[in-house]
């Protein structure tokens, strides 16, 4: 469902995409690592608009992603994106963080997305802490609303920017977990991670990116347990053994 | 005793000054509120020739003095058939005027607000109105309003300058008395007083505010 052909993006005379070719199919989990600077938030960034790109396309069901153009609304409402820092609304309840997207840029009735926002806060094992603001939560429970509120859009797919980055190494595994069930249900998902146990187990397919250009890719267990470029045999070496 | 005596007297007056204070300083405030956020939106709207006027226009009004903008407004409008009384010209005048510090102290909050925010409304579809209204001024609300209690303390105050239009506000009554009856003492010591008096609830106003932001 997304297509990536010759991606470029250039900032200022910095190219930190030098044509990426990719696609991800419906239901498919794709994990993006590689070393920070290689360009791998700038792909996922590109694929919702967040940024514009300087050649090549990126289309989603046929559509060309471009944030000059009103379409882009529509795309984004089926393409959601969870961010490393949340990026929750602060000025807002957790309920509402989750029902914002469907009732005021969907146009959603209240009361269903109300009904569907609370069995989303349950699914990631927050049905207690609806009517709390973001700022009274742990980060890991924080992302959990974040991917709630991503989920309530009803979306195609889910982009992942590092969801894990930025939290404590103890509430890592609550927002990995989250993760795996919408994958066992189906989610087509973009992950940039660093995180590799996620990526072995839960991700169908493997990116390596580096200095703008996609090194190796295939099955998850061929990239991570038998990488064949040499630079990603140093990547994983580094991470996986950095003492 | 002689200073009750007076101020008995004079009081009715001056309070009739008083209402004419809090009229051109509730007026103004109207005034350079709602024309400080259309400067302040269209400085953040990333259309370069809003941007551009928005800075123009809040560069010269920062550096007109208030006083000649209205003398402008009240004597020389009229020359080119644009006459209003004297209260129009000082509500206007000082609104228009301060309507730069409001959006300056608008733009700064909404600048100050994490731009994760905006990408997040951004990314859920929301257009650039939506996530002004929906996601990035509620926030700037909360960081512009210890700010703007500041700036209400200081119009209420310059709203005396009004008085160089005739506009026979607080102070200008008070020196109508002082001129004619050389009770100078008296009656500026119950101008200030009464300064001072509309003042406490705003500088209350203001603590109150602070208090909030703090926590």
């Amino acid at each position: 469902m997304i297509e990536i052909r010759g991606l470029q993006k250039f900032f200022g005379s910095n190219q930190v995409l030098k044509g990426i070719d990719a696609s991800v199919t419906k239901g498919e989990v794709v994990c993006i690592i590689g070393p920070s600077g290689s360009g791998k938030s700038t792909i996922l960034r590109c694929i919702n608009g967040l940024e514009s790109y300087s050649g090549g396309s990126i289309e989603i069901h046929g559509q060309r992603v471009d944030n000059k153009l009103p379409s882009i609304k529509a795309i984004r409402t089926e393409v959601a994106m969870v961010f490393q820092r949340f990026n929750l609304f602060p000025h807002r309840t957790v309920l509402e963080n989750v029902i914002e997207g469907p009732v005021y840029v969907k146009g959603e009735a209240r009361a269903s997305a109300i009904a569907r926002g609370k069995e989303l806060l349950a699914s990631v094992g927050l049905a207690d802490k609806e009517s709390a603001h973001p700022a009274q939560l742990s980060g890991g429970q924080q992302q959990r609303v974040a991917i709630a509120r991503a989920l309530a859009m009803q979306p195609e797919a889910i982009l992942f920017d590092e969801p894990t980055s930025a939290l404590d190494p103890e509430l890592v595994g609550d927002v990995l977990g989250a993760m795996r069930k919408l994958a066992e249900a189906g989610m087509t998902m973009v992950v940039v991670t660093h995180e590799m146990q996620f990526a072995r187990e839960v991700a169908d397919r493997v990116l390596f990116i580096d200095g703008g250009v996609i090194v190796e890719q295939g099955p998850s267990a061929d990239v991570l347990n038998r990488p064949q470029n040499p630079r990603t045999q140093d990547f994983l070496r580094r991470v996986l053994h950095p003492l | 005793m002689q200073f009750i005596e007076h101020s008995r007297e004079y009081l009715p007056i001056l309070m009739q000054g008083a209402w004419l204070t809090i009229q051109v300083t509730l007026g103004s405030l109207l005034l350079s509120t709602a024309l400080g956020l259309v400067w302040a939106v269209m400085r953040v709207s990333g259309i370069p020739f809003l941007a551009n006027l928005s800075a123009i226009v809040i560069n010269l009004l920062r550096g007109i003095p208030i006083i000649v903008l209205l003398f402008f407004l009240y004597f020389v409008m009229p020359d080119v058939g644009i006459a209003m009384t004297a209260l129009q010209a000082g509500i206007l005048g000082l609104g228009i005027a301060y309507s730069a510090y409001q959006s300056e102290n608008f733009r700064a909050g909404i600048e100050a607000v994490d731009h994760g925010q905006v990408e997040a409304a951004r990314a859920m579809g929301m257009g650039w109105w939506m996530t002004m209204r929906r996601v990035v001024l509620p926030q700037a609300v909360k960081i512009v309003l210890p700010p703007y209690g500041n700036i209400m303390i200081m119009m209420l105050k310059d709203s005396s300058q009004a008085s160089t239009i005739t506009v026979a506000e607080l102070a200008l009554q008070g020196k109508l008395i002082a001129t004619s009856t050389f009770q100078n003492a008296t009656v500026f010591t119950l101008v200030a007083l009464m300064y001072l008096v509309m003042c406490v609830p705003l500088i209350l106003f203001v603590r109150h505010l602070e208090k909030r932001g703090a926590r």
